[in-house]
């Protein structure tokens, strides 16, 4: 029985760092040719579009909702405290510029785009068009790699930023509607107490999130098994490895950014 | 000239090319026949170094590309190359047009304002010509087929190497298609390379043909030769598909060939 435990658990740690050592050389390729040759410019303008146009309603949606939200929960829970909604605005600013906003705009994105860059890989993969592209005299780090890389690292702070806007206003609308907090109180309370340094610790950690996300995209898109089937496998296993790992990052990069003096 | 020397392929323990060794002269037809699942797509994938095979060599024009790691290099030899895939390998997000000018930007250095010409003399070429602005997702298994052979002659390589070129295709598109891969070497003066298991198509337009068995050639030789060799495999393989009407056929393309 003690055998069957200790070899199946060596079998995955053999394959969790065979997976590393594939991802360390996708990213080792992915910086020499970086460096080797002209970037596909109108490939990064096109992805960056397509996961903006993608994600904006979305993230919209969600930000402005959370904003709301924590604005009525803050309100009720402020009120029953000390009688009366206290501090809406820098509680909503706060967890959302340092936390909910990066991650949520994260999640958004890696279920909606970072699925569908799997599968356009995997399926590129599947019908030898990755094996084309070498045919043609590029190569996938190239023309797939790069311009993926460069969009996400470009779109999701982006996006982020639209997220704290977003749900800073919909936190406003209900302590304003549903308070009755003025809302010169309500913006009084964002900006006596937030500083640039807040709004980087969220910033930052945008970076962080996408360099993963599209990591995991594109690497279960170009090592999908054959097959639609393998496609379908592929995406799953990209969109909830980028969700868990997101939140697994979140802590680690959080510690270490308040770590530095960046609260 | 590509020569291939003593090539080994392992795949999951499995040795798919054995100690594989074959010449193929410039300017021919040469087409490798055998069994699905004998190695012809891996020695295709081998010669463009899409795969690396454990041992061997394969010299193209006297240079080894087997050795070669460096996908700069690599990228050099594949300039000599033209490769129509199974399925066709058609990039789905962009449309004929500019499926077949792909190649152009890495492979050339022909001017961008020669693409539109480049692309439609192709497409003439191949019987495509009102194609040019459709996605692949809205052709048919032939007209992907003829769109991926032009891009493959985009740039005009040395050699096309053809993977299954009629597997999936109806017998008037499958003629259509060796019709044109026959034009093609002889308009162009490409060198050939198929692998199929369609014996018709390789008696009827090969100069020379090769039998894959067992990750080894059994027998190889023009259509002649190998229509007397007494070899039991190849025998038992091509059994009775050598009829009468792919004498006929081949004698059609002869008296075309002789109007180039």
């Amino acid at each position: 029985m003690r055998h069957y435990i200790s070899e199946g658990v060596g079998r995955r740690m053999m394959s969790l760092a065979q997976k590393m050592g594939a991802v360390s050389l996708m990213i080792k390729s992915l910086i020499v040719w970086s460096f080797r040759a002209k970037p596909e410019t109108r490939e990064i303008v096109k992805q960056s579009v397509r996961i903006g146009v993608d994600s904006l309603s979305v993230t919209i949606l969600t930000s402005f909702f959370t904003g709301m939200v924590l604005a009525l929960q803050m309100g009720y829970t402020s009120k029953y405290l000390f009688n009366e909604p206290l501090y809406i605005g820098t509680m909503v600013a706060f967890s959302l510029v340092k936390e909910l906003a990066p991650v949520l705009t994260s999640i958004v994105v890696a279920g909606r785009v970072g699925a569908s860059v799997t599968a356009e890989i995997g399926t590129m993969k599947v019908t030898e068009q990755i094996d084309a592209l070498y045919t043609l005299g590029t190569n996938p780090t190239r023309y797939l790699l790069i311009p993926r890389y460069a969009a996400f690292l470009i779109t999701i702070p982006l996006l982020t930023v639209f997220a704290d806007f977003m749900g800073i206003f919909g936190g406003f609308l209900v302590s304003n509607i549903k308070f009755s907090v003025p809302s010169s109180v309500y913006w009084n309370d964002i900006f006596t107490f937030m500083e640039i340094k807040n709004f980087m610790h969220g910033f930052v950690k945008t970076f962080a999130f996408a360099f993963m996300i599209v990591t995991v995209s594109c690497y279960k898109g170009l090592t999908c098994e054959e097959g639609a089937e393998g496609v379908g496998k592929a995406t799953t296993e990209s969109v909830v490895t980028s969700m868990v790992l997101v939140m697994v990052l979140d802590y680690f990069i959080s510690a270490a950014l308040v770590a530095v003096g960046l609260i | 000239m590509i020569e291939i020397k003593n090539l080994t392929k392992i795949y999951s323990g499995r040795k798919v090319l054995d100690d594989a060794c074959i010449s193929i002269n410039s300017g021919e037809i040469f087409s490798v026949i055998g069994p699905s699942g004998c190695g012809k797509s891996t020695l295709l994938k081998c010669i463009v170094r899409l795969i690396k095979p454990e041992s061997g060599r394969i010299l193209v024009d006297g240079k080894n590309v087997v050795d070669i790691d460096d996908e700069f290099e690599l990228a050099k030899i594949r300039k000599d190359f033209g490769y129509l895939f199974q399925g066709g390998a058609l990039f789905d997000s962009l449309t004929v047009m500019e499926n077949i000018t792909f190649g152009l930007k890495y492979l050339t250095d022909i001017p961008k304002s020669e693409y539109p010409r480049i692309a439609r003399e192709k497409l003439a070429l191949v019987g495509l010509e009102k194609a040019e602005n459709i996605k692949p997702a809205e052709l048919s298994g032939g007209m992907k087929k003829r769109a991926a052979l032009a891009r493959a002659i985009a740039a005009e390589p040395k050699y096309i190497l053809y993977d299954e070129p009629t597997t999936g295709l109806d017998p008037i598109t499958s003629d259509m298609i060796l019709g044109l891969i026959s034009d093609m070497a002889a308009k162009l003066k490409i060198t050939s390379i198929i692998v199929t298991h369609d014996i018709k198509l390789a008696f009827t337009i090969s100069n020379r043909i090769a039998m894959l068995d067992k990750g080894n050639f059994e027998i190889s030789g023009t259509p002649e030769e190998l229509r007397r060799s007494s070899s039991p495999v190849f025998k038992k393989f091509t059994d009775d598909a050598l009829s009468s009407d792919v004498q006929g056929r081949r004698h059609d393309l002869e008296v075309k060939h002789k109007q180039y």
